[in-house]
């Protein structure tokens, strides 16, 4: 009788070690994997999602790496990422300088998608945010330099719309204009066709995920003149105009050479 | 030096001729080498069969299937899948549990060729190393992916699969075109050549793992139905890449089947017997608490076992 209650215990404790160990080792073992899945959980500043893509930690948790969207992209825009790549391994990415998207109407990557990880619910290739395009060559970028080279503007798919030429005064040569490119982050989808085809050596406008390429103000940050038009007045009432120190504009003719 | 170490296959190619004793082998590279080409012809001919991958995929543009351990780490990871993922996971799913789920790695995977070729070797050479794992180990891999996609939100196991890893490499062709994923496939060989004996396949994969707990009442096995002629020869031992499932099927006296989920019914044991003890083929499905026989006499007392 005491005997078997003893073996009873023994067989206790030892399913109770049995499974401590199964559960600590499932927890070594769960972490070393989300150390190896980490690196991946970060994107390349390089590597664009296609269109429709979720947001990146949305993304990871749906797409299944089965390349059926790169399969479907009838310009070979869209590639894996292999293990040393810029985006985790076996996730779909393209690199605008090398092939920019090329913003299918249908668009079939999408179609594609078993899984969700690109959302059905974008029809409309315009509305897509694969990233936005951002001018960061001030010093290269050929328009700055005061010449018209505009290329980024003509190739846009959305011209006038996603980028505009603005013209500015040329201090340099002082008698000239410059036309300066200005990416509207509100309708760039993000294609990289600006990218691709900067004549520069290294592009001057590139594309880069929506949230590294735009600023965002504060949410209690009210734009007065913004909130004058609203109110259609002055916001304080009776407000002194101070004089500014004695200091008085030159006439405006003085810049006009 | 030792005496030599025996090899399983001489004595089933002297005994049977080579052929048959490579029969199953044959016909498991050829079904290996057919998966990838439904995937390479398009790519290669412009004859589209299977679009995507392993992981997920579309065939003949209308019947899809998908890696239901993928859509488990998804779901894990708080993403429901479209139909059509679903779909698919479900289709595969319900053919292995059907079939038997570890085919998926003896008939499917590729990374099964890589650790034939490490065992193989390791076996010529007479490789004798072998740090002991457990091959209940890939259970608690299964469960760390599980656990791991949970708590991160993304499929881990995807960072350092080599089944897809190597799959998709092969497929979209990056792994001649100066891809990385020929250093993990390197990797899983040296560990299974020098370190562990079918380490990967046999004790660390949880591809493996998964496939097997949803194959447990398949019906495709292997059985002895000729288990009497057994001679204790141990070739089908040495070649099986997971031996501890023929033991029963030897010697149980109620049930000549090879029952394990384990089993990848690779059919090498039937290949490699000289006296043809085993058969692979198709059983009526295993109904709780029934068992099956392929027709083995009863052993009786004195019987080898």
């Amino acid at each position: 009788m005491s005997a078997s209650s003893d073996t009873r215990g023994v067989n206790r404790r030892r399913f109770f070690s049995d499974t401590a160990a199964a559960v600590c080792g499932t927890g070594f073992l769960a972490l070393l994997l989300g150390w190896a899945a980490a690196p991946a959980r970060s994107l390349a500043a390089t590597a664009l999602r296609p269109p429709g893509a979720l947001p990146e930690t949305d993304f990871l948790a749906a797409c299944v790496r089965c390349g059926l969207c790169v399969r479907d992209c009838p310009y070979d825009t869209l590639k894996l990422a292999d293990l040393a790549d810029g985006a985790a391994s076996g996730t779909p990415y393209f690199e605008a300088r090398k092939i920019p998207c090329e913003m299918c109407e249908d668009i079939p990557c999408v179609v594609a998608c078993p899984t969700g990880a690109l959302d059905k619910g974008l029809t409309d290739i315009a509305k897509a945010r694969m990233g936005t395009a951002v001018l960061v060559g001030h010093e290269t970028c050929l328009n700055f330099l005061g010449l018209r080279c505009d290329v980024c503007y003509r190739v846009c798919p959305l011209i006038d719309k996603a980028i505009t030429l603005e013209m500015r005064h040329n201090q340099r040569t002082g008698k000239h204009a410059q036309l300066i490119p200005i990416v509207h982050t509100d309708v760039c989808t993000g294609c990289g066709k600006c990218e691709k085809s900067c004549v520069l050596e290294e592009t001057a406008i590139k594309v880069l995920p929506v949230e590294l390429a735009r600023g965002q103000i504060g949410a209690h940050y009210r734009l007065g003149w913004e909130e004058k038009a609203k109110k259609g007045g002055a916001l304080v009432d009776g407000i002194i105009d101070l004089p500014d120190r004695g200091y008085t504009p030159p006439p405006i003719k003085e810049f006009r050479p | 030096m030792s005496a030599t170490v025996r090899r399983p296959g001489p004595a089933a190619i002297r005994e049977k001729g080579w052929f048959l004793a490579h029969r199953w082998l044959l016909a498991r590279r050829a079904a290996q080498l057919g998966f990838l080409l439904l995937f390479l012809s398009g790519p290669l001919f412009g004859v589209w069969i299977a679009k995507g991958t392993l992981s997920s995929s579309l065939t003949l543009g209308v019947l899809p299937l998908s890696d239901p351990l993928m859509t488990v780490q998804s779901l894990a990871a708080r993403h429901l899948p479209e139909a059509t993922g679903l779909l698919g996971a479900v289709l595969v799913l319900a053919a292995y549990a059907a079939s038997r789920g570890r085919l998926y790695c003896s008939w499917v995977c590729p990374v099964n060729v890589v650790t034939d070729a490490a065992a193989a070797l390791r076996r010529r050479l007479g490789i004798r190393a072998n740090m002991a794992l457990s091959r209940r180990l890939r259970l608690l891999v299964l469960a760390a992916v599980v656990l791991a996609s949970a708590a991160t939100g993304v499929l881990v196991w995807e960072a350092v699969n080599p089944v897809t890893l190597l799959h998709r490499a092969l497929v979209f062709g990056t792994l001649t075109a100066g891809g990385l994923a020929w250093t993990v496939v390197a990797a899983i060989f040296l560990f299974d050549l020098a370190v562990t004996a079918r380490g990967w396949c046999g004790h660390l994969c949880p591809v493996g793992a998964f496939y097997g707990q949803i194959g447990r009442w398949g019906t495709v096995a292997v059985s002895a139905p000729q288990r009497e002629r057994c001679d204790h020869c141990k070739d089908c031992y040495l070649v099986c890449p997971e031996p501890h499932v023929i033991t029963p099927a030897l010697t149980d006296a109620a049930s000549d089947i090879i029952e394990s989920p384990d089993c990848t019914a690779c059919g090498r044991c039937v290949d490699v017997c000289p006296q043809s003890v085993f058969v692979l083929g198709i059983h009526p499905p295993r109904l709780a608490g029934t068992r099956r026989t392929a027709g083995a006499a009863p052993l009786h007392q004195g019987d080898p076992t």
